[in-house]
């Protein structure tokens, strides 16, 4: 996806006069040289940036445009990360962003530079599952799968945060992961079992 | 989503100075990146402040500042705010999920758009998105829509909860213009109802950004309460809300405030009704007077008629909650 740049070298020796001239007239003009600016210099469409992904630091171009979900899947092929309506409304694409719990569809990769995201991949370690992966697994916490990884990734940080007092409170902190299978009750149990396990 | 190009800026002046006039702020992202995917906001140029604008809390001696970058998560479970002004922790509590809480900044909260379906299906007419396109719902499916202080322009409500605590406490919004000069504005002049020009939402001069937000000491920490009533129990925006505190003495009131989400263009208080109640006792009848007062200004559209009923309940339970905090 390389962008040819359509500006001549002469076309930009002149717009480079042109500009100094502009920048040494007062103040007052300022705006009109930062408009004719914007209007002239390419924008920069992409950019480089390292991000650390389940404690491994990524280095790549990325398009400006890029979301942090895109940028997991597309580029890094963590596809653990699910894409459901891509509009921070079903929750799907649940990731850590420095331990918290973060919509990446709507999350800029930009913006994600210098901050530690966990996915669903970075959550057991080695072959041994997460607890929460094993309590969905034993009280049937999922059906099609395909909302799965975003609930983990929510159910663990509702226990980190301590919204498990009672199943109202779990259902609450829990209403940003929707499930089209209705798999909520095997959902609550497996909360609920990680949850009185850690307090043990 | 339209290309741009991404900045950001170290602090509010470099931030200010950097702003082109197609370029926008980016915060927690997100409404601004739901807008940017729609096409509905096409800006050239993305800055992002969340390095540049204060994430802190801080109190002084006349009130408690909240810097714009300060995360909704942050202030909701912050423990002066928990003591002190636990209207607006109830209020951040009753919205969103916790992953957009967790994204979502103080400052973004009080820009964030409407959600009238109108504004965000670009193939329908919407004078807030399109000026001169006619507004859809006034005549259409405005089920959600405001009822009270619309326009035939625009009948879309503001959709934030955080935005109902702030108004009924009076809070006051901090910005720096592009000049760098800071000023207050006072929340109820803040947001703009719609009347012929439905696609300024607010007074932030253009260019300016949100520095603070401030909200002076009160006494009525012992007594708040907010009601949400949704179409869900949960992640739902408001068909009607009602942020309810009172100052007692005994069983008397000594001052109200009562305002509502989900009826109008900005966050809206019921001052009529907040008039009414100061002096009188804390009973159930002066409660449902008090309501009804409340609502006799109310004027729904074709499929909203049933929120003059929500209100008024809410209204009414609000209040009792407060009482019983």
């Amino acid at each position: 996806m390389e962008k040819k740049n359509s500006y001549s070298r002469r076309f930009f020796i002149k717009a480079s006069a042109a500009l100094g001239a502009l920048a040494l007239v007062p103040k007052y003009v300022s705006s009109f040289y930062r408009d004719i600016k914007a209007l002239i210099v390419p924008v920069k469409e992409h950019i480089n940036l390292t991000v650390s992904v389940n404690k491994k630091p990524y280095t790549m171009q990325a398009d400006t445009r890029s979301t942090l979900l895109d940028l997991l899947r597309e580029n890094l092929q963590l596809t653990g990360t699910k894409k459901g309506c891509d509009h921070g409304q079903c929750g799907a694409c649940t990731v850590h962003v420095d331990g918290e719990r973060t919509l990446s569809c709507l999350t800029l990769s930009a913006m994600t530079v210098g901050k530690e995201v966990t996915t669903i991949e970075g959550l057991s370690e080695g072959d041994d599952l997460h607890p929460m992966q094993e309590a969905f697994i034993a009280c049937d916490g999922f059906q099609c799968g395909y909302c799965t990884p975003g609930q983990i990734m929510s159910a663990v940080a509702c226990v980190k945060e301590g919204h498990t007092g009672s199943v109202e409170e779990i259902k609450a902190y829990m209403s940003g992961n929707l499930c089209r299978c209705g798999a909520y009750n095997g959902i609550v149990e497996s909360i609920q079992k990680v949850a009185q396990h850690e307090t043990i | 989503m339209r290309p741009f190009e991404y900045v950001k800026p170290k602090d509010s002046k470099e931030a200010l100075r950097a702003k082109t006039p197609t370029g926008a702020y980016i915060a927690g992202g997100t409404n601004l990146v739901d807008l940017l995917k729609k096409n509905i906001a096409v800006p050239h140029q993305v800055l992002d402040v969340t390095q540049a604008l204060s994430d802190k809390i801080t109190l002084k001696r006349s009130g408690i500042e909240m810097g714009a970058m300060v995360r909704n998560t942050t202030a909701a479970i912050n423990p002066t705010i928990l003591e002190q002004f636990p209207l607006v922790s109830k209020a951040i509590l009753a919205g969103a999920s916790p992953q957009i809480r967790n994204m979502a900044s103080i400052g973004g909260n009080l820009l964030q758009r409407t959600r009238c379906p109108y504004f965000y299906d670009t193939s329908l007419p919407c004078n807030k998105r399109a000026p001169g396109s006619g507004c859809g719902a006034y005549n259409g499916e405005n089920r959600m829509s405001a009822v009270i202080g619309y326009s035939a322009d625009c009948v879309a409500v503001h959709p934030s909860d955080l935005c109902v605590a702030l108004a009924a406490l009076d809070a006051t919004v901090v910005v720096q213009d592009a000049q760098g000069k800071k000023r207050s504005i006072l929340f109820k002049d803040f947001h703009r109802l719609p009347e012929s020009a439905p696609q300024q939402d607010n007074t932030l001069p253009e260019g300016a950004l949100i520095r603070e937000v401030y909200i002076p000491k009160n006494a009525f920490h012992k007594h708040s309460a907010y009601v949400k009533i949704r179409d869900r129990d949960s992640y739902a925006f408001a068909l009607v809300s009602v942020a309810a505190a009172l100052q007692l003495d005994g069983n008397r009131i000594v001052a109200a405030r009562l305002a509502s989400g989900g009826v109008a263009h900005k966050p809206w208080r019921w001052l009529a009704a907040e008039q009414f109640l100061a002096g009188k006792e804390t009973n159930a009848t002066v409660f449902a007077e008090a309501a009804a007062l409340a609502v006799q200004d109310v004027r729904p559209l074709a499929h909203n008629a049933f929120k003059v009923d929500m209100l008024k309940g809410a209204i009414e339970t609000a209040l009792q909650e407060a009482l019983q905090a």
